[in-house]
């Protein structure tokens, strides 16, 4: 037996998070163990939970959800030891409905078992009693593998009483749910597992001390979630390097692209990769005779940046300082042939539709937005509708409003504006000639 | 046209009258027996709502009226908070709907690739527009949101399959599999 508690992979030390994805077939409970399945928890068992919240720490990982916000840091907030309550939850949000966003999917449906490893290696960090995967509705393939996967692990000891010999017990359910965007934002998330609206709740309290039920709940994203075993097996000093020196942020990343180029898919790659490697190398670049126009680094509720920011590194501070958000990391290249007032029109009919009514704000703006571009877009646009519609990323920007729905809507609109006034001035209709007359 | 036809065209009037009539509302009791069992996964029954509403929603095609205080008697809640649960989430139907629901997704990298005319060509081909069921109750048309294969756009979902790469001319064999 080597001395290591895992066989080192080339792909194990380049791609963690997707060399053992199998989309045709993923590798049943059998298959995963053979490839260093669950050798992550055997491990994680004879440690201290604050063991592994320090290595998470250790390793700089960030939430993958779209915030960035340090894992380690969220679930050191979890109280602790013989006072802490009873029940404690970890919650993963595998919502994903982000527009343009298409990872977590492919880490479910391709390798079920890791992301219920990962859920029992986190549950022991803050030694939640259960866990819950929020699966969206749609992803039917996902619940149906995601399900067998529970019930092998359960099977195999790896879920329920005294798991391993640990004296720790810990359950763990798919819920699936019933469709709208916002149950994605982490404390709707809880009111809808709860079974009520999935209206966002007022912060403070924090989850990680008030969350489901009341009780400490951490919610992370599953990408955020699948590194956990892996830096729990191979360390912080491992995970820090699969960045390549690319970015101060640590790890990998799904990076990916939708939108009219020549191979649209999702890569795991290192951490900062640029923009145009993922374009250009992994996408083949655009359809042919179609030039970029401009692009959203993350999905629908990130600015958009153009062809001048590819060689950015796709990292967290990189993307902020160019006036965006790297959000989910997959990038939706827009095309020279495409009018920038009928994309910004569908993205907020987007969030209009997808506002919980919470707010008034949100609740009454988004629809106004969406009408005021929708008239642009026909053409029959008035004068003053574009400062209108900057009044309104002000009015909706953020703190304005309950939650970061409204000013997630108002970042394509304001960089739309910035970058491509023209084409919404060309919206506005012309006065009649002679109406002075 | 005739005068009728324009009324038809414009809102019309709903009387209580015209509803049609629905069959007082059982809960079958597999399905009283399946909300149960789903309560156990939660601190408190009324985490088992939605899954209620989808266990109502499986065997009637939509949640009828009178499933609403049935399910609110077994959680332990008032009907008027299943309502409101019912209400909110989109892929819980408190109206009829057809035989197969289509929702064609809509956001951002499918409107790229081609959503307008998908959806023009399924409006063409069943004659009904988002929100419609074709009169022979077979198919429902719905907008969703990004369902997370945006790479593979135009994306739908009939039912719980999901299709790729859509393009218009690919419709009619595609409804021919949904009878
Ligand atoms: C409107 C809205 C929608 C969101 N949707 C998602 C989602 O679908 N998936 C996700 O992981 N995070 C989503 N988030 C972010 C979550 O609120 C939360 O930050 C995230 O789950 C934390 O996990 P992480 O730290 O692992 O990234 C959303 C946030 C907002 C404001
Ligand atoms: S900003 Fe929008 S989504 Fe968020 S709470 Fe207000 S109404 Fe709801
Ligand atoms: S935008 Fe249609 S699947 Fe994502």
């Amino acid at each position: 037996m080597s001395a290591l508690p895992y066989a080192p992979h080339p792909d194990g030390d380049r791609k963690p998070l997707t060399y053992r994805v199998n989309l045709a077939s993923p590798p049943d409970l059998k298959a995963y163990e053979a490839q260093d399945g669950y050798a992550a928890l055997h491990k994680v068992v004879k440690e201290a939970p604050a063991e592994v919240t320090k290595a998470v720490k250790d390793a700089n990982l960030r939430g993958r959800g779209g915030a960035g916000f340090p894992t380690g840091v969220k679930w050191g907030l979890v109280p602790m030891g013989a006072d802490a309550p009873k029940n404690k939850y970890i919650v993963c949000n595998a919502d994903e409905m982000e527009p343009g966003t298409f990872k977590d999917r492919l880490l479910m449906e391709g390798l079920p078992h890791q992301l219920v490893e990962s859920m029992i290696v986190s549950g022991y960090a803050i030694q939640a009693t259960r866990g819950y995967i929020f699966l969206r509705g749609e992803y039917v393939v996902a619940a149906e593998r995601l399900n067998k996967a529970v019930a092998e692990a359960k099977a195999a000891g790896y879920l329920g009483q005294n798991i391993l010999g640990s004296g720790w017990n810990f359950e763990l359910f798919v819920h699936t749910g019933a469709g709208r965007y916002i149950c994605g934002e982490e404390t709707a998330l809880i009111n809808s597992l709860e079974g009520r609206r999935a209206n966002p709740r007022a912060k403070p309290p924090f989850p990680q001390i008030a969350g489901l039920w009341g009780k400490p709940t951490v919610v992370n994203n599953v990408e955020t979630l699948s590194n956990v075993p892996h830096i729990v097996l191979r360390g912080g000093a491992w995970f820090q390097g699969l960045s390549q020196g690319k970015s101060k942020d640590a790890g990998t990343k799904l990076y990916g692209i939708s939108g009219r180029a020549k191979k649209t898919g999702c890569w795991e790659l290192p951490f900062g990769t640029s923009a145009r490697e993922i374009l250009e190398e992994h996408a083949g670049g655009m359809k042919d005779g179609l030039k970029l126009k401009c692009w959203l680094p993350g999905g629908a509720s990130t600015d958009f940046l153009m062809p001048e920011h590819l060689d950015l590194a796709m990292d967290f501070d990189t993307i902020a300082k160019a006036g965006s958000r790297m959000g989910t990391g997959l990038l939706t290249v827009v095309d020279d042939k495409q009018n920038i007032v009928s994309v910004v029109r569908n993205l907020e009919e987007f969030f209009a539709r997808e506002s919980c009514g919470w707010c008034t704000p949100c609740r009454d703006g988004l629809p106004w937005t969406e009408k005021l571009l929708y008239a642009l877009e026909q053409g029959q646009g008035r004068e003053g509708d574009i400062q209108t519609l900057e009044q309104l990323t002000h009015f909706l920007g953020p703190g304005k409003t309950f939650c970061a729905h409204a000013p997630g809507a108002m970042e394509p609109l304001q960089s739309a504006l910035k970058y491509f006034r023209a084409e919404f001035e060309a919206g506005i209709a012309k006065a009649p000639a002679q109406a002075a007359a | 046209m005739s005068t009728a036809n324009n009324m038809e065209s414009t809102q019309p009037i709903i009387k209580l009258a015209d509803l049609p009539r629905q069959e007082p509302f059982v809960l079958h009791a597999d399905d009283r027996a399946a909300i149960e069992h789903e309560t156990h996964h939660y601190e408190d029954p009324r985490a088992a709502t939605i899954e209620a509403l989808k266990i109502v929603q499986h065997r009637h095609g939509w949640v009828p009226d009178g499933a609403i205080p049935a399910i609110g008697q077994v959680l332990g809640i008032p009907g008027s908070d299943v309502e409101g649960v019912a209400t909110f989430y989109n892929l819980i139907f408190r109206r009829p709907v057809g035989r197969h629901v289509i929702k064609v997704c809509d956001s951002v990298s499918c409107f790229l690739t081609g959503y307008d005319d998908v959806k023009k060509a399924f409006s063409a081909k069943l004659g009904v527009e988002l929100g419609q069921t074709t009169p022979d109750g077979r198919f429902t048309l719905l907008p969703i949101c990004c369902l997370g294969a945006c790479d593979k756009g135009p994306v739908l979902m009939i039912d719980q399959d999901t299709h790729f790469d859509v393009a218009p001319d690919h419709i009619d064999q595609l409804l021919e599999q949904y009878k």
